[in-house]
């Protein structure tokens, strides 16, 4: 029997008129590897900003661990082992990978208000940053600066930050996109190495990464789940075919 | 399998916050400046002073990011309670009194901080200014107090230690008071920009969302950060006020801060020593300008911000940087 990690109930956001998300109900369990698709401005970014606290919900809960989350803020739901990576790259872009990892580690641990001692004393952090950085294969540009490195490596860099959270609940916002096909196992192996109680939700737009890597997946549309259930489930459904995966079969 | 430490990056984060070559270059033509120049010592303690003021704008603006054009408010806030601590007769042993400017000012920095850093870029840089101007008026309508627009001249400051005058004429316990307070302010920044929590200062500068996204307390921090900054910046007040013995409204003004961020922009910001640069930059062109062309030495000052801000953006030291890499790669691909 699997538990609830993440749960949301009857959850929608408004933006003036638009419906961006509405009435949602939503299930992760422990060791989910779950995939999120649909069409462009379907909501699934705002859904995602909602589980992490970004936004706040027009109506509705988002339940952590059977806790009710709905008011806490974005940063103590990081505490409470939700992370998560950004659609656009979000990172520290002046300084070294290696510093952009130490700096969530550091949070994680604790470690970011010592204020009399130098950073590079923990070498606690820096030490679990740079295993992090071996496990993305990123341990050979870790001197340097976010700026200097490619759009596929920068994904990476996402990763790792999210990773050094150590998170029980790991939203994905398409990790792949923009990385090279020949990198974008990379992710998904590291992916696929986390421990088996984590659940992973996936945002991702290629239907080969959503297909090998899902075991479940939810379907979005107009702001609504369209449809959910297994890979086969869904590849299967002419519904689900005809809005989403019709138009992506003629590309 | 090697340690993860070996690695050359880990290794340069490891010893990034150790003493390189270079840095008590400074401290060593500070200390053969005294003994050059026995009767430049008053401009001495002036451009002292102004390194230790820029260097708290730089904890707030340059490392942790914080836009604002009011630090004067706690340049002023120090120097008005040195001053009417001293005017009235209430306390005037100079170091607690130096210790009760910082006092003062951090908790001006922190109510304020609470409120302001709510909030971001313009508006952010447009509340920093008006509680400046608060401060300002406040001196201004407390003319009992304050001396209003005339300030508090003839300030009695006793001798440190019971022993070292500040006499007007030959300031060298002024310069040597300054310099021991700048280097021990200096000390305390460079400890907090190297630390784990100044890592997270740099992190907020450089993407405050990503920040929220890895749970660090964002704000929390500013205005840890600010209110720390706030205290320095007081105690250049303070020093201010002491060695010059006496406070008027100019402490508190726009042009002072105004100059301050102009500094810290020449030198170079979040750059620890662009705040030593930009000061002596500064207070060496106004000198010259103002002595060859009395009537329009700001133009000079004007034009070469132009160009700094078209050209480098990252100051004098910038400028260092970027030729020394230069040199570096031109010499590695010989």
């Amino acid at each position: 029997m699997s538990t609830c990690l993440l749960e949301t109930r009857a959850l929608s956001r408004n933006f003036g008129a638009l419906a961006a998300v509405q009435d949602v109900n939503f299930r992760l369990e422990a060791g989910a590897r779950h995939a999120l698709i649909g069409p462009n401005g379907a909501g699934k970014t705002t859904f995602i900003n909602l589980l992490t606290g970004v936004l706040r919900p027009s109506d509705g809960q988002v339940l952590l661990k059977e806790q009710d989350v709905t008011a806490v803020p974005q940063a103590d739901r990081v505490k409470l082992g939700i992370a998560r990576t950004f659609q656009i790259n979000r990172l520290f872009r002046g300084l070294t990978v290696l510093e952009n990892v130490y700096i969530a580690v550091a949070e994680r641990v604790g470690a970011a208000t010592g204020m009399f001692h130098p950073a590079g004393a923990r070498k606690d952090v820096i030490d679990e940053a740079m295993h992090l950085l071996a496990r993305l294969r990123l341990d050979n540009d870790a001197h340097r600066r976010i700026l200097e490195l490619p759009y596929g490596r920068q994904r990476l860099v996402e990763i790792a930050i999210a990773l050094g959270l150590r998170p029980e609940v790991l939203l994905l916002d398409e990790p792949a996109a923009g990385v090279p096909s020949a990198e974008s196992h990379i992710i998904l192996d590291a992916v696929g190495d986390l421990s088996e109680h984590i659940g992973v939700l996936i945002i991702e737009h290629d239907m080969d990464v959503v297909f090998r890597f899902a075991e479940r997946i939810t379907v979005m549309v107009g702001g609504k789940v369209f449809a959910e259930g297994t890979p086969k489930e869904i590849g299967a459904d002419p519904a689900v075919r005809a809005v989403y995966l019709g138009q992506a079969g003629h590309g | 399998m090697r340690a993860e430490t070996e690695h050359p990056a880990a290794r340069a984060l490891i010893g990034r916050h150790r003493l390189r070559w270079w840095e008590p270059i400074p401290w060593l033509l500070a200390v053969a400046y005294f003994f050059l120049y026995p009767s430049y010592l008053g401009f001495g303690t002036e451009l002292l002073i102004a390194i230790l003021f820029a260097l708290s704008l730089d904890m707030a603006l340059g490392y942790a990011g914080i836009l604002t054009l009011g630090h004067a408010a706690f340049f002023g806030a120090g120097a008005y309670t040195v001053g009417l601590l001293a005017f009235h007769g209430i306390w005037n042993e100079p170091l607690t009194s130096l210790a009760l400017a910082a006092l003062v000012a951090a908790v001006i920095g922190l109510a304020s901080g609470l409120v302001l850093l709510r909030t971001q870029g313009l508006t952010l840089l447009m509340l920093t200014l008006c509680t400046m101007a608060l401060l300002e008026e406040a001196a201004n309508l407390g003319h009992e107090w304050t001396g209003s627009f005339d300030g508090l001249p003839g300030l009695p400051i006793p001798p440190l230690f019971g022993k070292f005058e500040f006499s007007p004429l030959y300031p060298t316990t002024q310069y040597v008071y300054a310099l021991v307070v700048l280097f021990l302010c200096f000390l305390v920044v460079r400890t907090l920009i190297y630390s784990p929590f100044g890592q997270s200062l740099t992190g907020i500068r450089e993407n405050t969302l990503r920040m929220h996204a890895v749970g660090a307390p964002v704000r929390v921090r500013l205005v840890t950060c600010y209110t720390i900054s706030a205290a320095i910046a007081g105690i250049a007040g303070g020093l201010w006020a002491q060695t010059n013995a006496y406070v008027n409204l100019t402490t508190l003004s726009l042009d002072k801060a105004a100059a301050v961020f102009i500094m810290l922009i020449l030198g170079g910001y979040g750059r620890l020593y662009g705040a030593f640069i930009g000061a002596v930059a500064y207070m060496a062109l106004t000198h010259y300008l103002s002595k060859y062309y009395p009537t329009a030495w700001q133009l000079g000052l004007g034009i070469l911000l132009v160009v700094i801000a078209l050209f480098a953006r990252n100051g004098i030291l910038g400028i260092g940087e970027a030729l020394l890499a230069r040199w570096r790669t031109k010499r590695g691909s010989a």
